[in-house]
C-alpha cells in the first residue's frame, strides 16, 4: 500500500516534461525511477535543475553525473531545487558536494527554489560533513604475500618463546595446586572430564575399531602370501597399542577439545570476562586453564586405553571374518606375540600429548584479540599447532624408545 | 523520512485521510517457554513521533523492540509497520521493509571485523547501487552527524570507547535514511554532555528527516527533552501518554518513576532544554506540531 511518507515512490515521473524556459542548452538525464537532473546555461550562469526523488535509493546515477560536471566557462551557478520530491541526506550530500566543487572552481553558487526543509537538510549536512581520512591503502597481493611471509617467519620464534613461557607458567600453577589440592576447582574439573572424555567416547571408539579392521585386513592381505596369516595378530596388536590408538585419540581430542578450549577462552576474552575475573581476584590460570589441563591429562590415558580395546576388537573381528582366526587363537597369539611394553609405550605418551593439546588450546584462547574473527583464526591455529606438536613429540618418543631398546 | 513529505499532513488538515500509524501492534503476546513477557499488548506510534519506552529492568522493552522488527516471533497478535503486516510479508517485502527502518541495539552490535566506516557501508552496499566513492562520502557524513571524530572512521569497534560504539551504531542505523529508527537505550553509558548532544542530534534528525523514533530509555532527561509520548511497560502491557498524562495515573511504579528525586530534577531541566532546543532547531524543517498526530487519535491506557 502506498505510504504517505514516500510520495516519491507513488508520484515519481508525474512531471516529467515541464516546459523549460529559455534553455540555451538542455541536457536531461535520469533513470526510470531515479532522480532527474537537467543542466542548461543562461549566459554566464550554469543552471542545474534537480527533479524527482533524490534519496539514497535513487541518486546513484546522478552521483556520477554531478561528479564529472564541467562548468564550461560559466561564472556562476544556480542549483534549482524546485522540482524536488523526496529528499534525504544522500540527496543533500550531493547538492552540498556539488556546491563545494563548483565553488572550488571559482564559481558563485546559489540555491533556488525548494522547501525550507530541503534547505534545512542541506544546512545540516553542510555543518556535519567530515573529511574522513582515507582508509589505509590496500597493497598489491604480492607485497602482502611477501610481508606475511616475512612477518610469520620472524614471529615463529616469538610465538615459540611465548608458548614456552605459557607452558612454564602452566607447569608452575599445576605443581602449586597439586601441592595444595584445596585450590583445585573440582566441579569445573569433573565437568571438563565429562566433556572431553565421556562425550568423546563414541567417536574415538568408532575410529579405533575401524582402524583395527583396516590394519587386520591390510596385514592379512600381505601376510597371506607367506602363509603367515597368524602374524596379523602381532601386526594389529603392536600397531594399535604402540601408535594407532594413542595417535588417533590425540588427534580427535585436539580437534574436539583443543579447539573448544580456544573458542571458549577466546570468546570470554572478547567479552572482557577474563579482565573481569582478574579484577575480582580470580586467577584465569587457576580457574580456566588448570581444570582443562588436568582434565585432559586424566582423561586422555583412559580414552587411549579404551581406544586400545576397541582397536584390538576391530582387529579380532576382522581376523575372525577374513582369516578364520578364532577369538581364542587371536588371544593366544596376542599373549605370545605382543610384548606388554607395547601397551605401556602407548599409554605413557598419553598424558604428555594431553598436556600439549590442552596448553596449546588455552594459550591460543588467551591470544584472541579484539574481534570475533580472531576467535576463528586462533581456533584453527590451535588445532593445527596441537596436531603438529603431537606428531613431532611422537617422533621424539620413537627415537627415545629405540635408543632405550624398547 | 523525506523532508518534502512533511507537507503531506497539511494537505489534509481535517485528518480525513490520515496516514496509517507508523507502528501498530494489536493484542501482542510474546513468551519464552512458560514465561509470558507481553500479554494482549497494544502499542501504536504515529508517523513523525518520538516515542519513549520505559519500564523496569526485564519487563520486556528490548523484547518488544525485537518483536516489532521481526527478530522474535510473537505467540499471538498483529504487528503492522508503515501500514504493512510484518507477519505476512514475503521475503522480498521484508528486504524492502528493512531498508525503511534502522535499529540501534542495546550494545551497539557493530561487526567486529569491520571498521566503523565499513560498518556504515554494509547496509548501503546491500541495498543500493551507489559507487564505492559515494558510499564512503555518505559514511563520512553519517560519522559527522553522530558526532564522531573523523579518525574514528578507520578504527575497529574494539578500539572505540563504549560511547563511541553507541554513536557508530547509530550511524549505521542511519545509513539508509530510514523512516523509522529503533533505539535501545541510546544514551546509557554516555557522559551527561554526550547524552545531551545525542538527544539534540536525535531531535534534529527527526525534524530534518521526518523520522519516527521508538526509543527505549531510562534517561529521564531524554524523556523530558525529546519524547512526544511515553509508553510504560507494566504488567505485560503498555500505558501510553505524555509525561503529564502519565503522572495523573495512580500506578505506584509510574509515580515512583516520574516523581522520584531524579524524575523531579529531570523535569525541571527538561523544560529548560526543550525551550532551548526549539530555538536552536527552529530553522530545520517544519515544527513538530505540523507533522504529529494529525488525525491520529491518542491512545491512552
Ligand atoms: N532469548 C531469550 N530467551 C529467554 N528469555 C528471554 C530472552 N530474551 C529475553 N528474555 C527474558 O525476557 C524478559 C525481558 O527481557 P528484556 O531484554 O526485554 O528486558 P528489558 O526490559 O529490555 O530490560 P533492561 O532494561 O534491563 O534492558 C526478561 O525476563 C528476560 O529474562
Ligand atoms: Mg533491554
Amino acid at each position: 500500500m502506498p505510504n504517505p511518507f514516500k510520495p516519491a515512490e507513488v508520484r515519481h515521473g508525474a512531471r516529467d516534461s515541464r516546459p523549460r524556459g529559455a534553455a540555451s542548452r538542455s541536457v536531461a538525464s535520469g533513470t526510470r525511477a531515479g532522480a532527474r537532473l537537467a543542466r542548461r546555461q543562461d549566459a554566464d550562469c550554469l543552471v542545474l535543475e534537480l527533479a524527482g526523488p533524490w534519496t539514497t535509493m535513487t541518486v546513484a546515477a546522478q552521483d556520477v553525473a554531478l561528479d564529472g560536471l564541467v562548468p564550461n566557462g560559466a561564472r556562476s551557478a544556480r542549483i534549482d531545487l524546485a522540482g524536488l520530491e523526496a529528499f534525504d541526506t544522500a540527496g543533500a550530500l550531493l547538492v552540498h558536494r556539488t556546491t563545494k566543487q563548483l565553488a572550488a572552481r571559482g564559481l558563485e553558487v546559489e540555491l533556488s527554489g525548494g522547501l525550507e526543509t530541503h534547505r534545512g537538510l542541506i544546512e545540516t549536512v553542510r555543518s556535519h560533513d567530515l573529511d574522513c581520512p582515507p582508509p589505509p591503502p590496500a597493497r598489491s597481493a604480492l607485497t602482502t604475500l611477501m610481508e606475511r611471509t616475512g612477518r610469520s617467519t620472524y614471529f615463529v620464534l616469538d610465538e615459540a618463546l611465548s608458548l614456552t613461557n605459557f607452558l612454564g607458567h602452566t607447569v608452575v600453577v599445576l605443581v602449586r595446586s597439586l601441592l595444595r589440592p584445596g585450590r583445585i576447582r573440582w566441579t569445573a574439573l569433573i565437568n571438563q572430564m565429562e566433556r572431553t572424555g565421556l562425550n568423546a567416547m563414541p567417536i574415538v571408539g568408532l575410529i579405533s575399531f575401524l582402524i583395527g579392521v583396516v590394519l587386520a585386513y591390510q596385514g592379512a592381505d600381505q601376510l597371506k602370501k607367506f602363509g603367515a596369516e597368524i602374524f596379523t595378530v602381532n601386526l594389529v596388536g603392536v600397531g594399535v597399542l604402540r601408535e594407532m590408538a594413542i595417535m588417533l585419540t590425540a588427534i580427535v581430542v585436539a580437534g574436539r577439545s583443543g579447539s573448544a578450549f580456544t573458542a571458549q577462552i577466546g570468546t570470554m576474552k572478547v567479552n572482557e570476562e577474563i579482565d573481569a575475573m582478574r579484577t575480582i581476584g580470580l586467577d584465569p590460570m587457576e580457574v580456566l586453564v588448570l581444570p582443562r589441563v588436568l582434565a585432559l591429562i586424566l582423561v586422555l590415558p583412559l580414552l587411549t586405553f579404551y581406544a586400545d580395546i576397541m582397536g584390538l576388537l576391530g582387529g579380532a573381528v576382522m581376523a575372525n571374518w577374513a582369516l578364520d582366526i578364532s577369538f581364542f587363537q587371536f588371544a593366544r597369539q596376542f599373549n605370545v606375540g605382543v610384548p606388554v611394553w607395547s601397551f605401556w609405550v602407548g599409554l605413557i605418551k598419553a598424558p604428555v600429548f594431553a598436556f600439549i593439546i590442552a596448553v596449546v588450546g588455552c594459550y591460543e584462547g588467551f591470544k584472541v584479540s579484539i574481534s570475533a574473527e580472531s576467535v576463528g583464526q586462533r581456533t584453527t591455529a590451535a588445532v593445527v599447532e596441537a596436531i603438529f606438536l603431537v606428531i613431532v613429540l611422537d617422533a621424539l618418543f620413537s627415537i627415545i624408545f629405540s635408543i632405550l631398546g624398547i | 523520512m523525506n523532508a518534502a513529505t512533511d507537507t503531506a499532513p497539511e494537505a489534509t488538515p481535517d485528518g480525513l485521510t490520515a496516514p496509517p500509524p507508523a507502528i501498530e501492534v494489536r493484542g501482542l503476546r510474546t513468551q519464552f517457554g512458560p514465561q509470558v513477557i507481553h500479554d494482549d499488548l497494544d502499542f501504536q506510534v504515529e508517523p513523525g513521533e518520538i516515542m519513549g519506552v520505559v519500564g523496569g529492568s526485564g519487563t520486556g522493552k528490548s523484547v518488544l523492540l525485537r518483536t516489532i522488527i521481526g527478530l522474535i516471533k510473537p505467540a499471538a497478535g498483529r504487528i503492522a509497520v508503515l501500514g504493512q503486516d510484518t507477519g505476512r510479508l514475503r521475503p522480498a517485502d521484508v528486504r524492502a521493509m528493512q531498508r525503511r527502518w534502522g535499529v540501534l541495539f542495546q550494545d551497539g552490535a557493530l561487526f567486529s571485523s569491520l571498521t566503523v566506516e565499513q560498518n556504515i557501508e554494509v547496509p548501503l552496499r546491500e541495498h543500493t547501487r551507489l559507487r564505492p566513492q559515494m558510499r564512503r562520502q555518505i559514511a563520512g557524513l553519517k560519522i559527522g552527524l553522530v558526532g564522531l571524530p573523523p579518525d574514528a572512521a578507520n578504527k575497529y569497534p574494539a578500539e572505540l570507547s563504549g560511547g563511541m560504539r553507541k554513536r557508530a551504531g547509530l550511524a549505521r542505523a542511519l545509513a539508509l535514511d530510514p523512516e523509522i529508527l529503533f533505539l535501545d537505550e541510546p544514551t546509557a553509558g554516555l557522559d551527561p554532555i554526550g547524552a545531551n548532544k545525542f538527544d539534540g542530534l536525535v531531535q534534529e534528525l527527526s525534524r530534518a528527516l521526518g523520522l519516527t523514533l521508538v526509543m527505549v530509555t531510562h534517561d529521564l532527561d531524554s524523556l523530558h527533552a525529546i519524547c512526544d509520548r511515553i509508553s510504560v511497560l507494566i504488567d505485560k502491557r503498555v500505558k501510553v501518554g505524555t509525561i503529564d498524562e502519565l503522572m495523573q495515573l495512580p500506578d505506584a511504579w509510574i509515580q515512583d518513576y516520574f516523581r522520584g528525586p531524579r524524575g523531579r530534577a529531570a523535569s525541571a531541566s527538561g523544560e529548560r532544554r526543550l525551550r532551548h532546543g526549539e530555538a536552536h532547531a527552529g530553522g530545520l524543517g517544519v515544527s513538530k506540531a505540523d507533522t504529529l498526530n494529525v488525525g491520529g487519535e491518542r491512545e491512552d491506557a
